[in-house]
C-alpha cells in the first residue's frame, strides 16, 4: 500500500462521485456535455450524433442533448430523472449525477444526490439564486453532502461581469453560511462556450480561483468511518449448514473476532465467534462499509432490525423522536397520521405526535403549520410504540437518518435531531424461554390477528366462527374474539362513549397480540368503524396485523338486522348507531375484502380460510425459523 | 477497503434487503461477463449458495461456446437453471427494426416466464454505464405485469431504502451492479478468477465486448487475448461498450422502445 497515487492509473484510483443541482434551465445538462467533451470523455461519434439530432430539431448545436438520451426528454428539454455518466481527469474517475431542477421531480433530485460524495450547485449568472437553488442546497446539507462548489453559469450573458459575479456570490455565500454549509469554491464558467471549465478564460481573467475541473480534483474522498462507534444493522439472519449466521453491513466503526456486542433494542449480548465468508481468507478484523456475516457464542435471539454495537457505545432506544424532514409525496403529512418508518434496516409503525414548524426555503424562517405538503421542510415529532434503537444524525449520520413509508411508498426522508431516551431498566421485557420460532415449528404455522370491521350484520361473527371451525379442523391453533363477548368480562367495566370505544378497541388488540405472541390465529370480530382506532390497532399487532373489511351494504345489513339493533336504532332506541347515526369509515388499504353481500357464508369462509391458512404458513415447512433466514 | 470491495460489499447488501424483502425471486442470466459476476456476488452473499433459480432466455441464437459454458457452469455451481425458450421472431412487432425486432424475442420470452411463474423479483445484470437508458434505472425498478417501465415516474431511492413493497400483480427488477462500470466488471472478474465465456478474448484480431446472438452481434476489432490486456484496451478505447450490438444503433430510439416494453 505504499505506491504513490501518482503512480496509479487514473482510472484505477476511488471513483470520485459527483452530483450536480441547481435551478431548472441554468444549465445543468449543458455543463455536463460540455465537461464530458472538453475532458475527452465521449464515445466515438457521440458529438456528431448530437450535431444531428440539434439539426433535425431545428437548433444550434445543444450540449444538453448528450445527457438527454430519453425521447421524452429531448422533447421537452428538461431532465426527468438522474442519469450517472463517467469521466476521467487526469487525477481520478468521476461519476457524474445529473439531477433534475424542476420542481415536480424533487424526488429524483434526492435519489441522485443521496450518494453523492460533493455536489456541484449551479446558478445562472444573470437570474442569481433562486427558490429551487436554494432548496437543493438545503437538501445537500440534509441528505450529508458536505462538499459544495457553487457553479456561476452562464457568465458570457452577463458579458464576463466581475461585478455581477461578486453579487451572485456574495448572495449564496451569505445563504450557505445560514445552513451550515461551508462552499468550498465559487466558480465562474460559460459551459456553452467552454470557459473556465476544462481550461483556463481569457474573457475572465479578473478571476483567480481554479478551473471547474481543478475545483472537482480538489474535493476530498469521504473520510472513511472506522473511526466512529460501532452499528451493525442486522439485514437477515441464515443457516447455509450448521452456522447461525446474522448477515449486515457494517455502517460504522470496526469489529474482531472476541468482541462483546449489545444488540438493541432487545438488551442481549453476545460475543463474536467468527467472521464468515465464501472464497475469501478468514478475516478477524472488519470495518465500514463491508457487508459480513458473523456468528455468535450465544443463541440469542437476534432478527432483521436489531442493531449490535460494542457495549460501551450503545445507540439510544426511544419511543420519540424529533426529526427536520423532506416530504416527498403528494399527500401531505398531518398530525395522527401514522407511516411507517425504516431506519438502516429496523421498520417501526410511528404516528405523527405533532408538527413543530415548516420551513421557508426562501429566508429560512420557521412557521407552524397543521400539515407538510410535497417538497417542503419540516421538523416533526414522531412517536413509535415499538422501541427504535437510533443516534443523533449529527453524532452519526448513516444511523441518525431514514426515511417513512405511506402504504408501499417513500413518501419522506428524516434526519433525527433529538430523541428521548427511554430507561431501558425499566422497559426491560423478559425473554421468553420458548423462542417465536419454536413456537411456529410446534404449531406448524405463525401466529397471526386477524382484524375483521364491518357494519353490524355484514356477517363477521358467523363468518369468524366457520374459520375458527374449519382451522381447529386442521389442527390449527386459533380462536376468535367476539366484540359481545369481550364486553361482557376484560371490558365489562366501559361504556360506549367515544373514548370507551376507543379503548375497548386498545384492549382487544393488545389481548389479541398476546395471543399471536402465544402462536395463535387469533380472530377479532369488532365493528371497529373508525380509520383511526384501526390504525391504532394495527400499530399494536405490528407483524401480526391483518385488516379484513367484510363488506355488505347498509341495505342488506339492515334487512339481516340478526339482533334486532337496526330496528331499535331506527326507533331511536340506540344512540350513535354505526350506519344509521354514527358513520362507518371504510378501510382504505384493508389486506382482504370480503362481500358477503354477494358471498353465500361457507364461500365467505372459504375465502377467509384461504386467505388466513396463506398468512400464517411456514415459508419453509421443514425449518420453521420465523421470516427471512432459512431457505439458504 | 478497495474501491472493488466497496463495489462488492454493496451489490451484497442489495442482494440480501431483495432476499429478506421479495418472496418469488429468479436471476437472468445471460451467460455474458456481467451476470456471471452477478452469480458470484450471490454466492459471496449467501455463503456458497444460489437460493433462487437462475433462468437463461434462450433464443436457440447464443454461440456454441456461449452454450458450452452454460452447461459446465451450471453443474459445477449446483445452479437450479431453467431454459426459457422464446418465442419466434415472426411474434413480434413488425414495425420495430429488424435487429431490435430480434432482441424482442427475449422480452416476450420474459414475459412468458413471469406469467407463469409469478416471479415477484428479477435480478439483471445491468449497469449504469452500459448506455444512456440505462443509466436512468433505479436499483428495484417496478414494473407493471406487461413489463412496462415507467422511467417518467420511478420511486425515491436514497440512503439505501429500496422499494420493496408492492401492488399484486406488478414484479420488480433489481439491478445489483447498476453502480459497476466495464473496466470494473474485469478488474473483479481477474482478482476473483470468476470462468469467462472465452469469446471475449481476441482471436485473428477480433473479440466479442459485449455478447448477444449470433444473428445480432458482432465482434470487434482488438488484439486483448487476457484480462489484463482487456483492462488495458479499456483504459484507452473511445469506442462505446455495444458498438457490436445491432439493436443499439439502428434509430435513435430503438433501445430506449426496447426497454420501455420491457427488455432488460
Amino acid at each position: 500500500m505504499t505506491t504513490p497515487v501518482s503512480e496509479i492509473p487514473a482510472s484505477m484510483r476511488r471513483q470520485a462521485r459527483i452530483v450536480i443541482v441547481g435551478h431548472v434551465d441554468h444549465g445543468k445538462s449543458t455543463l455536463i456535455g460540455r465537461l464530458l467533451n472538453d475532458t475527452q470523455s465521449l464515445p466515438d461519434g457521440k458529438v456528431e450524433a448530437v450535431r444531428e439530432m440539434s439539426r433535425r430539431r431545428g437548433m444550434p448545436f445543444e450540449w444538453s442533448f448528450v445527457m438527454d438520451a430519453l425521447q421524452a426528454e429531448r422533447d421537452q428539454g428538461i431532465t426527468i430523472d438522474t442519469t450517472q455518466i463517467h469521466f476521467r481527469t487526469k487525477q481520478r474517475p468521476y461519476v457524474i449525477i445529473d439531477a433534475p431542477g424542476h420542481t415536480e421531480f424533487l424526488k429524483n433530485m434526492v435519489t441522485g444526490a443521496s450518494s453523492a460524495d460533493a455536489a456541484l450547485l449551479v446558478i445562472d449568472a444573470g437570474e442569481g439564486a433562486l427558490e429551487q437553488s436554494r432548496r437543493h442546497a438545503y437538501l445537500l446539507h440534509l441528505l450529508g453532502v458536505k462538499q459544495v462548489a457553487v457553479i456561476v453559469n452562464k457568465m458570457d450573458m452577463v458579458e464576463f461581469s466581475q461585478d455581477r459575479f461578486d453579487d451572485v456570490s456574495a448572495e449564496i455565500r451569505a445563504y450557505l453560511n445560514e445552513i451550515g454549509v461551508a462552499p468550498g469554491v465559487i466558480v465562474p464558467i460559460s459551459a456553452r462556450h467552454g470557459d473556465n471549465v476544462v481550461t483556463r478564460s481569457e474573457n475572465l481573467p479578473w478571476f483567480k480561483g481554479p478551473t471547474l475541473v481543478e475545483a472537482l480534483d480538489a474535493f476530498k474522498p469521504v473520510a472513511s468511518e472506522d473511526e466512529l462507534p460501532l452499528r451493525l444493522p442486522i439485514q437477515d439472519v441464515y443457516k447455509p449448514d450448521e452456522r447461525r449466521i446474522l448477515a449486515g453491513r457494517i455502517e460504522t466503526g470496526r469489529l474482531r473476532v472476541g468482541d462483546t456486542l449489545h444488540f438493541s433494542p432487545i438488551n442481549r449480548t453476545a460475543k463474536i465467534v467468527s467472521i464468515e465468508a465464501w472464497n475469501r481468507e478468514t478475516a478477524i478484523t472488519a470495518t465500514a462499509g463491508q457487508s459480513i456475516g458473523i456468528t455468535l457464542d450465544q443463541r440469542i435471539f437476534v432478527e432483521r432490525g436489531h442493531v449490535a454495537s460494542l457495549v460501551s457505545q450503545r445507540p439510544i432506544e426511544s419511543h420519540r423522536l424529533t426529526v427536520r424532514l423532506f416530504w416527498l409525496a403528494s399527500n401531505p403529512l398531518t398530525a395522527g397520521k401514522t407511516y411507517t418508518l425504516k431506519l438502516a434496516t429496523a421498520e417501526h409503525r410511528v404516528s405523527v405526535e405533532k408538527i413543530i414548524e415548516v420551513l421557508n426555503i426562501d429566508d429560512l424562517t420557521a412557521g407552524s403549520a397543521d400539515k407538510v405538503s410535497r417538497n417542503e421542510i419540516a421538523d416533526v415529532v414522531l412517536h413509535s410504540r415499538s422501541l427504535v434503537a437510533v443516534d443523533l444524525a449529527i453524532d452519526l449520520p448513516r444511523t441518525g437518518r431514514g426515511v417513512l413509508l405511506d402504504g408501499n411508498d417513500v413518501v419522506g426522508g428524516f434526519v433525527v435531531t433529538q430523541a428521548d431516551a427511554v430507561d431501558a431498566r425499566n422497559l426491560q421485557r423478559v425473554e421468553h424461554a420458548v423462542t417465536p420460532t419454536e413456537r411456529s415449528r410446534a404449531n406448524g404455522h405463525h401466529g397471526a390477528v386477524l382484524w375483521l370491521t364491518g357494519l353490524s350484520g355484514a356477517g363477521k361473527s358467523t363468518i369468524a366462527m366457520g374459520l375458527e371451525r374449519t382451522l381447529f379442523e386442521r389442527g390449527r391453533q386459533v380462536y376468535v374474539l367476539d366484540g359481545d363477548g369481550v364486553r361482557q368480562g376484560l371490558n365489562g367495566d366501559l361504556g360506549f362513549s367515544p373514548e370507551d370505544r376507543a379503548e375497548n378497541i386498545r384492549r382487544v388488540a393488545e389481548t389479541a397480540r398476546l395471543f399471536a405472541e402465544a402462536g395463535m390465529i387469533v380472530v377479532t370480530a369488532l365493528i371497529s368503524p373508525t380509520r383511526e382506532d384501526r390504525a391504532r390497532a394495527r400499530e399494536i399487532g405490528g407483524a401480526f396485523f391483518r385488516e379484513i373489511h367484510v363488506a355488505a351494504d347498509l341495505e342488506t345489513c339492515e334487512s339481516r338486522d340478526p339482533k334486532g339493533l337496526y330496528r331499535r336504532a331506527r326507533v331511536g332506541e340506540i344512540p350513535d348507531f354505526t350506519g344509521v347515526s354514527a358513520p362507518y369509515e371504510a378501510p382504505e388499504a384493508a389486506e382482504l375484502v370480503i362481500d358477503t353481500g354477494a358471498l353465500a357464508i361457507d364461500e365467505a369462509v372459504a375465502e377467509l380460510v384461504a386467505f388466513a391458512e396463506a398468512t400464517t404458513a411456514l415459508k419453509h415447512p421443514r425449518d420453521a425459523t420465523d421470516g427471512p433466514g432459512d431457505g439458504i | 477497503m478497495t474501491d472493488l470491495d466497496q463495489l462488492e460489499s454493496q451489490s451484497v447488501y442489495i442482494l440480501r434487503e431483495a432476499f429478506n424483502k421479495i418472496d418469488r425471486l429468479a436471476l437472468l442470466w445471460s451467460i455474458g461477463k456481467d451476470s456471471n459476476v452477478l452469480l458470484w456476488l450471490v454466492r459471496k452473499a449467501f455463503f456458497g449458495k444460489v437460493p433462487f433459480p437462475v433462468v437463461q432466455l434462450d433464443t436457440g441464437m447464443e454461440l456454441p461456446e456461449v452454450y458450452e459454458f452454460r452447461d459446465v457452469t451450471a453443474r459445477d455451481w449446483d445452479l437450479d437453471l431453467v431454459i426459457e425458450q422464446c418465442p419466434p421472431e415472426s411474434e413480434m412487432d413488425p414495425t420495430l427494426p429488424p435487429a431490435t425486432r430480434a432482441a424482442a424475442r427475449k422480452t416476450e420470452g420474459l414475459k412468458a416466464l413471469l406469467k407463469r411463474e409469478q416471479y415477484q423479483g428479477i435480478f439483471v445484470g445491468i449497469r449504469r454505464d452500459e448506455q444512456a437508458t440505462r443509466a436512468k434505472e433505479r436499483v428495484f425498478s417496478p414494473r407493471a405485469l406487461d413489463g412496462v417501465w415507467d422511467f417518467k415516474d420511478q420511486p425515491a431511492e436514497f440512503w439505501d431504502h429500496y422499494k420493496t413493497r408492492f401492488a399484486e400483480g406488478t414484479h420488480v427488477r433489481i439491478h445489483p451492479l447498476l453502480h459497476w462500470t466495464e473496466l470494473d466488471i474485469w478488474r473483479y472478474s481477474k482478482r476473483e478468477g470468476i470462468p469467462i465465456v472465452p469469446l471475449y478474448f481476441a482471436r485473428d484480431g477480433k473479440r466479442y465486448r459485449s455478447l448477444g446472438e449470433k444473428n445480432i452481434t458482432f465482434p470487434v476489432d482488438s488484439s486483448a487475448a487476457n484480462i489484463d490486456e482487456i483492462i488495458s484496451e479499456l483504459e484507452i478505447t473511445r469506442t462505446p461498450e455495444r458498438a457490436g450490438r445491432s439493436m443499439d444503433n439502428e434509430t435513435e430510439d430503438a433501445f430506449e422502445r426496447l426497454r420501455s416494453s420491457g427488455y432488460m
